[in-house]
């Protein structure tokens, strides 16, 4: 097929695809669109489209057109319903009412829907509590230019007092943390995990359990668990292990509830 | 409480729902009644409708979409909105004390009409050549934006018409379209 052909075609699916969307957008009458002669031109077509675009125009002929073929159905489905006039029927009955029969008639079928507004001395008073809190529109309306501040110095105390800058950094202090569990655990290799988290108070301990959940992650230390004695320990390394990576990772959730805390602390009293 | 003291106190607290606006759009939506009322507020309403009725009132239920064939389950009902409404008619010389004068109601009857009959949807175009046949053409343009406006139609990006949800609510269609072709000419 010559390019010039294909083009005629192309342009051929175009204006059916504007006719289909006529019925959807402009109320035309449905059956004014020729089904049959439209899937035969698209049939005929069909096996010259090679690009995507050619392909596409046609599929979207098609969606168009099925959606011709659904307004045709509910046309019907109208039809047989109790609500179904001939417009011409009903356009000319209108055409010969005068507007004061019309009017009558309606008002026989219209039943107007019922509303009040009222207002209420409860609603008075909250709006008068509204309005006198209500700052007056010069207030509000008042356009603040940006507020010029003088430029100061400030030290590295200053910013860790404002809680800018941290005492120490994160690896700092997961490295410090580290030396504390290595002190714990001194020649027994291992310690009982809530031996080495637990602290004093229930927030202490949450901030202990946090960083030894980094120990753990970045290859500082390990959990060994025993499920039967529901124990879990934790190991130190004597130096980082940086493999860990490349095994599979294996998430341990620990409860850290304040109930648990609570019993350790009453077992290590008692 | 008695079953009767609580009942009594269920319908009244249904009738300020419904009575008094809450919200841009008039009606209550039936999950703000239930939750208002309890799960039985459809119990609760029927008796409502039947005190209206000595009133000429009634409890107007519009259902999301189209109205359902046989008893409206309990999620349709909660998605529906409920609505007092009129239970008779109203003569046109009361209609015009609302605020509406004749040709607003004769032209609203027209546009009505004339959607229905075009399967519930017709090109705003054509309802308006209906209008100026009896209207003037500066008035047309006002009313069908009233008409829009109030909630009686509704148009689309295509400039087509549609009922909307005020003439669901207060109009009986089947009833106004039989009443049109029944009139002699």
């Amino acid at each position: 097929m010559s390019t010039k052909e294909k083009k005629l075609n192309s342009e051929r699916l175009q204006r059916i695809i504007e006719l289909c969307k006529s019925v959807e957008e402009r109320g035309v009458d449905p059956f004014a669109v020729d089904v049959d002669d439209i899937i035969a031109t698209l049939h005929k077509y069909f096996p010259d489209w090679e690009s995507t675009e050619e392909l596409a125009l046609d599929a979207e002929a098609i969606q168009y057109l099925a959606s011709v073929i659904q307004n045709q159905g509910d046309w019907v489905k109208h039809r047989s319903t109790s609500l179904y006039t001939d417009p011409f029927l009903l356009e000319e009955k209108i055409q010969r009412l005068c507007k004061e029969e019309l009017a009558t008639l309606f008002t026989t079928v219209w039943n107007p829907i019922i509303e009040l507004e009222q207002i209420s001395i409860s609603s008075l008073a909250e709006a008068l509590r509204y309005w006198n809190d209500l700052l007056p529109i010069s207030e509000r309306w008042q356009k603040n230019g940006p507020l010029q501040v003088e430029t100061g110095v400030t030290t590295r105390e200053e910013l860790v007092r404002l809680k800018i800058l941290a005492e120490k950094t994160f690896f700092e202090e997961l490295e410090a943390f580290w030396k504390e569990l290595k002190q714990k655990v001194g020649e027994n290799e291992k310690i009982l995990y809530w031996d080495f988290v637990g602290a004093d108070t229930y927030s202490e301990t949450i901030d202990r359990a946090y960083m030894t959940s980094f120990l753990v992650t970045y290859g500082y230390a390990t959990l060994e668990l025993h499920p039967l004695e529901e124990e879990i320990f934790i190991k130190p390394f004597t130096k980082p292990k940086s493999e860990l990576a490349d095994r599979r990772m294996v998430s341990v959730p620990i409860s850290v509830s304040s109930e648990e805390w609570m019993k350790w602390k009453e077992e290590k009293q008692g | 409480m008695t079953r009767k003291a609580y009942y009594a106190r269920k319908i009244k607290r249904a009738a300020q729902l419904l009575f008094y606006k809450r919200h841009m759009k008039p009606g209550v939506k039936g999950w703000e009644l239930r939750n208002a009322l309890g799960s039985d507020y459809p119990k609760i309403l029927k008796v409502l409708d039947d005190h209206l009725e000595k009133l000429d009132l009634q409890v107007k239920t519009v259902f999301e979409g189209e109205e359902p064939a046989g008893k409206p389950t309990l999620e349709e009902l909660n998605k529906a909105r409920f609505f007092i409404t009129l239970r008779g008619g109203l003569p046109s010389k009361d209609a015009k004390m609302m605020g509406w004068r004749i040709d607003d109601i004769a032209g609203l009857a027209t546009a009505i009409s004339f959607i229905i009959s075009k399967k519930g949807k017709a090109p705003r175009e054509e309802v308006e050549d209906i209008l100026r046949n009896k209207l003037p053409g500066w008035r047309v343009d006002i009313n069908m934006n009233r008409y829009i406006r109030s909630g009686y139609l509704a148009e689309d990006e295509n400039e087509q018409l549609y009922l909307d949800w005020r003439t669901r609510a207060e109009v009986d269609q089947k009833a106004l379209v039989d009443l049109l072709l029944g009139t002699e000419t």
